[in-house]
């Protein structure tokens, strides 16, 4: 059984100290320590350029306190790939016995954009690691600029609200079901409101015996406009608007989980998309007339999405 | 020992397989891909103990092969031209965390135009990402390269990673006589592979990578610069070692019937083999000529160089590669090193052979008697339709 009751999981040793130089309010810490908790095992870490690593391993500090590389932003899975291939190699040669988990930490530039292509090789490739997307829909290390995950309408550095254009064009793609595809042991969406949900995830992840994956929505209060105070209160939010579901897919099965379960099953209110918007600076041009198409066809989109996502997992 | 027959790519997964790295991880490119479909074989029969990974691109190969080696693992590689530049920021990431990575390079023209024949650009265009970089001549070479360098990256003076060069296609395609050592010499000569403080000491956590600020990266470059001076002594040491085993003497730079020449012509990789054929032509006919092969070429031997060249009336610096809008990338380096010499001889610079053009025994005879009449502009070009 997965340990998530609150006292057991505060005795566990904490693999990711104080001293990191992330932003209050920062979704990405709370998430990090969330995944590590989640396993008693000993776990090796790689982690793509990005808010999180710069953050957290400024020379000759770290706040590491597991074995930890940051080769580059493109390729956090196959650097924890060579990682695992050096311990099959000397496990072989019976030069190591300890029995380790391999994480790997990306944003989303490094997960939906720019590694792509290594994320997608190392889970063809069958390497034993999660890989955790930080998800906070836009290049937050280098000043907020859009990336593959942001939202349609949502303001950034490259895709700002003007007289012409309403922020961001296109809506993101949807990088879990793309990783689905490639019909890995294990993937799902997490949202660190929910720790008891996220942990469970993280668990069945690094015991998957294969590659795993979970997108983690992390909002930024800097990125996204609002009070470092509500970052759950606005992950929490994603989950109840039904733009960010909480689903699973465990060896060909997929499955809702937390809120979304709950909303699916009619125990629970799907709150509507404007709440969301409402709730964030990044949006604040939508509440104009002109742009009121566009908050429109974002709720319709997330309609879509959920009405597809409750057929796959048979709701 | 014993002679078997075999071209370049062969020879350097035979000498892998001898040693049997824990981690091999590649792209297949032309004209690398022997490399890496005989060492499959290999894998395939058992014949090694290697974890050999497939990577869907050089850059991603080269992170599996950073991050192998970051968790204490011996690691090898290859690629050629396109790779390597597809490879090129991870190639400054692995010589920074200090990863004695291993890597054939098959020496290939980049594109464009696309072009899948050897010159030395790819390399070239590597020259300052902080690898040792050794260019072999011929089969034999490319063998005995591929087993020194695991001894000269993995020396704790250095811990710093090395790209073994061969000629793509005249070198890595090319059937030669070669001559093998066992595989419990090349085992013994090698030795074991010990990491200080890997990503795998769960007991000791280590945090690999970490973010420098201006307080701290020009200290790791310089310690780097360092690193790299202590280069050339090791690869004495080790070429030595490797002289008693095998009786093939090796240095940083290989002086042919340069003695008593009065002019010389200093080439990279098989030319260097050409070059030899004209020489004892032209000796035939009591010129005092010799040629210079320069072996190695990061670190730069310049106080070598300079010793070995200076006093001569006239050297010409033969370049494979071609850096636009100034020279080939040997010649203003050859040229620097012997600048403080007294006896400073005249050097010019041909660029030759690119994209495969093949270079024949009579161009070089021309370079010759360019210099023995002091003729031939600073930088000239060797066997192209201008």
């Amino acid at each position: 059984m997965t340990v998530t009751s609150l006292k057991l999981l505060s005795e566990r040793e904490d693999r990711y100290v104080e001293g990191h130089r992330l932003c209050a309010g920062c979704a990405e810490p709370i998430i990090a320590r969330q995944i590590l908790m989640a396993t008693d095992k000993p776990v090796v870490v790689s982690n793509a350029t990005g808010c999180f690593e710069v953050s957290s391993s400024i020379y000759p500090y770290t706040s590491w306190n597991v074995p930890w590389i940051h080769s580059a932003f493109e390729n956090a899975a196959p650097t924890i790939g060579g990682v695992e291939a050096a311990y099959n190699a000397l496990k072989r040669k019976g030069k190591i016995t300890e029995d380790i988990r391999f994480l790997s930490f990306g944003g989303d530039g490094a997960t939906y954009d720019i590694g792509f292509q290594a994320i997608s090789g190392a889970i063809e490739r069958g390497s034993h690691f999660l890989y955790v997307c930080l998800n906070n829909e836009a290049y937050m290390n280098t000043g907020i600029q859009r990336s593959g995950a942001t939202m349609r309408g949502a303001q950034t550095t490259t895709c700002p609200a003007g007289t012409c254009v309403p922020g961001k064009r296109e809506f993101p793609k949807d990088m879990t079901k793309i990783i689905i595809a490639h019909d890995l042991p294990y993937a799902a969406q997490a949202s660190p409101h929910n720790y008891k949900d996220m942990i469970e995830k993280a668990a069945k992840g690094f015991e998957a015996n294969g590659p795993a994956f979970i997108n983690v929505v992390a909002p930024c209060p800097r990125g996204w406009r609002f009070d470092s105070a509500k970052t759950i209160e606005i992950s929490k939010l994603a989950v109840e608007t039904c733009i960010w579901p909480l689903y699973e897919f465990e060896n060909g099965t997929w499955r809702l989980t937390g809120e979304s379960k709950r909303i699916a099953g009619g125990d629970r209110k799907k709150l509507p998309v404007s709440d969301w918007l409402k709730s964030q600076g990044r949006f604040g041009h939508l509440t104009k007339e002109k742009w009121s198409y566009v908050a429109e066809e974002i709720q319709a989109n997330v309609d879509k999405k959920w009405e597809e996502l409750l057929k796959l997992c048979k709701q | 020992m014993q002679n078997v027959a075999m071209n370049g790519d062969q020879a350097i997964a035979l000498a892998w397989k001898q040693i049997d790295p824990d981690v091999v991880a590649a792209y297949p490119i032309t004209p690398q891909t022997i490399i890496v479909e005989a060492f499959s074989e290999f894998v395939a029969d058992g014949l090694v103990n290697t974890e050999y990974v497939c990577a869907e691109s050089e850059h991603s190969a080269m992170s599996l092969c950073i991050g192998a080696s970051a968790a204490g693992a011996r690691v090898a590689t290859a690629t050629a031209s396109a790779g390597l530049a597809f490879m090129w920021e991870m190639l400054y990431i692995a010589s920074g965390m200090r990863l004695p990575i291993v890597m054939a390079v098959a020496n290939r023209a980049l594109s464009g135009p696309i072009n899948i024949h050897c010159d030395h650009s790819d390399a070239m265009g590597a020259r300052d990402s902080g690898w040792i970089q050794l260019f072999g001549e011929n089969v034999q070479e490319a063998y005995d390269d591929s087993l020194m360098a695991f001894r000269i990256a993995e020396h704790m003076d250095i811990r710093l990673p090395i790209m073994t060069c061969l000629d793509g296609f005249i070198v890595t395609h090319s059937l030669e006589r070669l001559e093998t050592l066992p595989d419990d010499v090349v085992k013994k000569f090698v030795g074991e592979f010990k990491w200080k403080r890997s990503l795998l000491d769960i007991k000791n956590p280590t945090t690999m990578g970490p973010f420098d600020w201006t307080d701290y990266y020009f200290e790791h470059k310089y310690q780097q610069a360092e690193a790299m001076k202590r280069v050339p002594a090791v690869v004495k040491s080790v070429s030595e070692e490797f002289a008693r085993l095998s009786g093939r003497k090796y240095d940083l730079i290989e002086p042919y019937k340069l003695d008593d020449a009065d002019y010389a012509v200093v080439a990279m990789g098989s030319t260097a083999g050409t070059l030899k054929e004209v020489v004892d032509g032209l000796r035939a006919e009591g010129k005092k000529v010799g040629s210079l092969k320069l072996r190695l070429f990061r670190p730069f031997p310049a106080e070598e160089l300079a010793r070995t060249l200076e006093g001569m009336k006239g050297v010409a610096v033969l370049d494979r590669a071609l850096s636009m809008g100034a020279a080939g990338p040997i010649f203003p380096e050859l040229r620097s090193a012997l600048f403080e010499t007294s006896k400073r001889p005249r050097i010019t610079n041909y660029i030759y052979g690119l994209g495969g053009r093949d270079i024949k025994p009579e161009e070089l005879r021309t370079v010759y008697d360019q210099l023995m009449h002091n003729q031939g502009e600073t930088v000239n070009y060797l066997g192209v339709r201008a």
